[in-house]
């Protein structure tokens, strides 16, 4: 589904990403994982289209396609979907109308009808159920006066209903207690299926707890140092990140 | 032949009308402004005395307050000076060209036409394509008519109210806005070409949005309009001005007066969509809308709400406002102010509390695109007397690019110390965050820069009446085409 080789990307002139390769096959579920700027939100916004990161070298091919090609929008409506790790706040859009208009604009993309306001009420009512989501939340301006636990809720739910063919979860986990984390591990066991595939971008290993992944990879200093099963993530959670460095180092 | 066919036939010919009218280089007067240039407009109206003697009088202000380079210049707008000697005074109609066929009409209007979805044959009688006579509104005109007469409304051109209702025209006008109010109003008064006269009688509510639309003769009335809403005790009316089809007017200088009076119990509701031509990406042309728009809440109890969405003109100088002078009456004041390109709007309200426990609600939404300059300018005055005077204001700016400008500047004056006045101001960005976050929904970036916008509108257009609120919608994402990226 998708295949990254040899990615090296910049901001402002820095050099972030130098050298990814990365193929992940469909009804997968991969965990980035690594220290902070080793260069993992990265990752996640050069696949979503960010215009302020530059794509220096390297490719990346999705369903066939080179993503690069794709503007931002044309790449969600081709099925990426990001969770972002700040959601953004919209005065006056309520959460509902944002969606439909996402939805519709991916509807549309693939020729199918577009959902009428009753439809589309009946689909977020049910979405918004299965993530457990107070349905207040769909009529509120989107993500204004959230809470960090809704606001990251409510980004699964956008998954939920979407439905899109790879989701990128940017540290998705971070700054949720306990309760939400379940919730929102729950949202995305729900989500993944044999027909999408899942790239878990993370700092700690907690979520893989309940997220189980098939392939765990760990980003240092803008490249991929080891790829391993879910006990990578257990090995690294004992041992720290300090553990690959060092390795990597020697194999370097 | 039925009455109706008579009346389509009336209108079908308008254009001769007046009876004067009938060669267009003839009916054009020199240019220039002096006492005859007055005299003669009053005459080709068929105005009575007193009407010319009030037009004489607010010339002679005017003359004076020329002489003493009293245009103001307060305001955060920038343009030359005008020729004021330079403008021809009266003309009717005026001397656009006719034309056979909408293939005619300038492409880029009628592109605009077809994304406001304004029906052919109004897109034709806009743009001043000869029309047939079947034309809907025009039946829809009539049968309106009958109906409002059936109620003592009485809504026409603001001549036939001067040759009709001298009596209502000789005590009201004037009442809000005398002719000594300001420089602008001042040659108004002078030189006024026509507009809207309403008269709702006692405990009448109107049971349709009155609008200009509607009543075809208004069309073309010129740059100098004049119009006057009175609703008598316990009336109720809404009333629609303008539309989003494109405007484009020869003349550059727009000086309109509106006036409203409420009396005891009476409730008037005034919507406006502006959208004269504003000039072109560079900056050239384009009107300047020098409007003074004031209500009177004369009565007890009485209501004023003043709606207005402004995409127009070069240049908006404008500042509709209420007088609280009954007790317990309430002003309303909702603005969105759009300025794309070099547009320059200046642009509030006034709130003037006189009587006792009087409120006032000011909303006003400023965006500025492009090389865009936008400024809201409010004064809110608590007099001695108005006791439990309240008042809420909020202004919110939205920048679209880094080129434009948004301004405040609110003026309090209390006198009371039992008033309550409360003030919010914010200036916000559209990030590129909140775009990206769309686009990463789907939603493309034209797409998601209107929903941005209107969601920061969305207090505003909730007070215009539905399908106008539709319209302006489009309108401002038209307006605001091309601004992003």
């Amino acid at each position: 589904m998708l295949e990254i080789v040899n990615l090296h990307a910049e901001i402002e002139g820095k050099k972030i990403l130098k050298g990814i390769d990365l193929k992940v096959n469909v009804g997968e579920v991969h965990a980035i994982m690594g220290p902070n700027g080793s260069g993992k939100s990265t990752l996640a916004q050069v696949l979503a289209g960010r215009e302020s990161y530059s794509v220096s070298q390297g490719e990346i091919r999705y369903q066939g396609k080179d993503l690069l090609d794709m503007d931002p929008d044309e790449r969600a409506r081709e099925g990426v979907f990001m969770a972002f790790q700040y959601p953004v706040e919209i005065p006056g859009v309520s959460n509902a109308y944002f969606l439909k208009s996402g939805l519709n604009a991916v509807r549309k993309h693939h020729g199918l009808e577009e959902l009428d306001a009753m439809e589309f009420l009946k689909l977020i009512k049910e979405k918004a159920k299965s993530v457990n989501m107070d349905e207040t939340l769909l009529n509120r301006p989107v993500n204004q006066g959230f809470s960090g636990g809704e606001k990251k809720r409510n980004e699964i739910f956008q998954m939920a209903v979407l439905e899109p063919k790879l989701a990128i979860l940017d540290e998705t986990d971070s700054g949720l207690d306990i309760d939400a984390l379940r919730i929102v591990a729950d949202g995305i066991n729900k989500f993944r299926s044999k027909s999408n595939a899942v790239i878990l971008v993370t700092h700690y290993q907690r979520i893989l707890s309940y997220v189980v992944p098939d392939h765990v990879h760990v980003l240092l200093n803008g490249r991929i140092v080891r790829s391993g099963g879910k006990e990578l993530a257990l090995q690294l959670e004992e041992k720290g990140y300090d553990w690959v460095k060092e390795e990597s180092e020697v194999t370097v | 032949m039925s009455t109706e066919t008579n009346t389509i036939e009336q209108l079908a010919t308008k254009e001769y009308k007046y009876g004067f009218v009938t060669d267009v280089e003839q009916e054009t007067i020199q240019k220039g402004l002096n006492e005859d240039v007055v005299r003669l407009i009053s005459e080709k109206k068929g105005e009575p005395a007193w009407m010319l003697e009030w037009r004489l009088k607010a010339f002679r202000h005017w003359q004076e307050l020329e002489k003493s380079n009293a245009e103001p210049t307060w305001a955060n707008i920038k343009f030359g000076p005008i020729d004021y000697q330079g403008i021809r005074y009266y003309s009717a109609p005026k001397n656009k060209p006719k034309l056979n066929s909408l293939d005619e009409v300038d492409p880029e209007i009628r592109k605009t036409f077809e994304k406001l979805g304004i029906p052919l044959e109004e897109q034709k009688l806009l743009s001043g394509v000869a029309v047939d006579a079947v034309f809907d509104s025009v039946s829809v005109a009539t049968t309106f008519k009958a109906k409002l007469g059936e109620l003592g409304i009485i809504f026409c051109s603001f001549s036939e109210a001067v040759r009709e209702h001298p009596d209502l025209v000789k005590q009201y006008l004037g009442s809000v806005v005398p002719h000594t109010d300001n420089f602008f109003a001042a040659l108004n008064s002078a030189v006024f070409s026509d507009g809207s006269f309403a008269y709702i009688p006692k405990g009448v509510r109107c049971p349709m949005e009155l609008s200009t639309y509607f009543r075809i003769n208004a069309k073309e009335t010129g740059q100098f309009e004049r119009t006057l809403i009175v609703a008598d005790e316990g009336a109720t009316v809404s009333y629609l001005e303008g539309c989003t089809a494109p405007m484009r007017d020869e003349n550059q200088l727009h000086a309109a007066v509106v006036e409203l009076v409420a009396l005891d119990n009476a409730t008037i509701k005034y919507s406006t969509i502006q959208n004269w031509y504003p000039g072109d990406k560079e900056g050239k042309g384009g009107i300047y809308n020098f409007v003074t728009k004031r209500g009177k809440c004369q009565g007890k109890n009485s209501k004023i709400t003043w709606t207005q969405v402004e995409t127009g003109a070069a240049i908006t100088w404008k500042y509709p406002g209420c007088i609280l002078q009954g007790d317990n009456s309430v002003g309303e004041f909702y603005s969105v102010a759009v300025t794309n390109n070099y547009q320059q709007a200046d642009t509030g309200t006034k709130m003037i509390h006189l009587g006792k426990n009087t409120r006032s609600t000011v909303v006003s939404k400023g965006i500025s695109a492009g090389h865009g300059q936008n400024s809201y300018r409010g004064l809110i005055k608590i007099s001695k007397k108005a006791v439990g005077a309240r008042n809420f204001s909020q202004c919110d700016s939205l920048l679209i690019g880094d080129q434009c400008g948004a301004h405040t500047f609110p003026y309090m004056e209390v006198k009371n110390s039992t008033a309550r006045i409360e003030h919010e101001a914010s200036t916000s960005k559209i990030g590129e965050d909140q775009i990206f976050y769309c686009k990463q929904r789907g939603i493309s970036t034209e797409d998601a820069v209107n929903m941005i916008v209107n969601g920061f509108c969305k207090e505003v257009f909730r007070e215009l009446p539905m399908e106008f609120a539709v319209e302006a919608q489009k309108l401002l994402s038209i307006s605001l085409e091309g601004s992003v990226g």
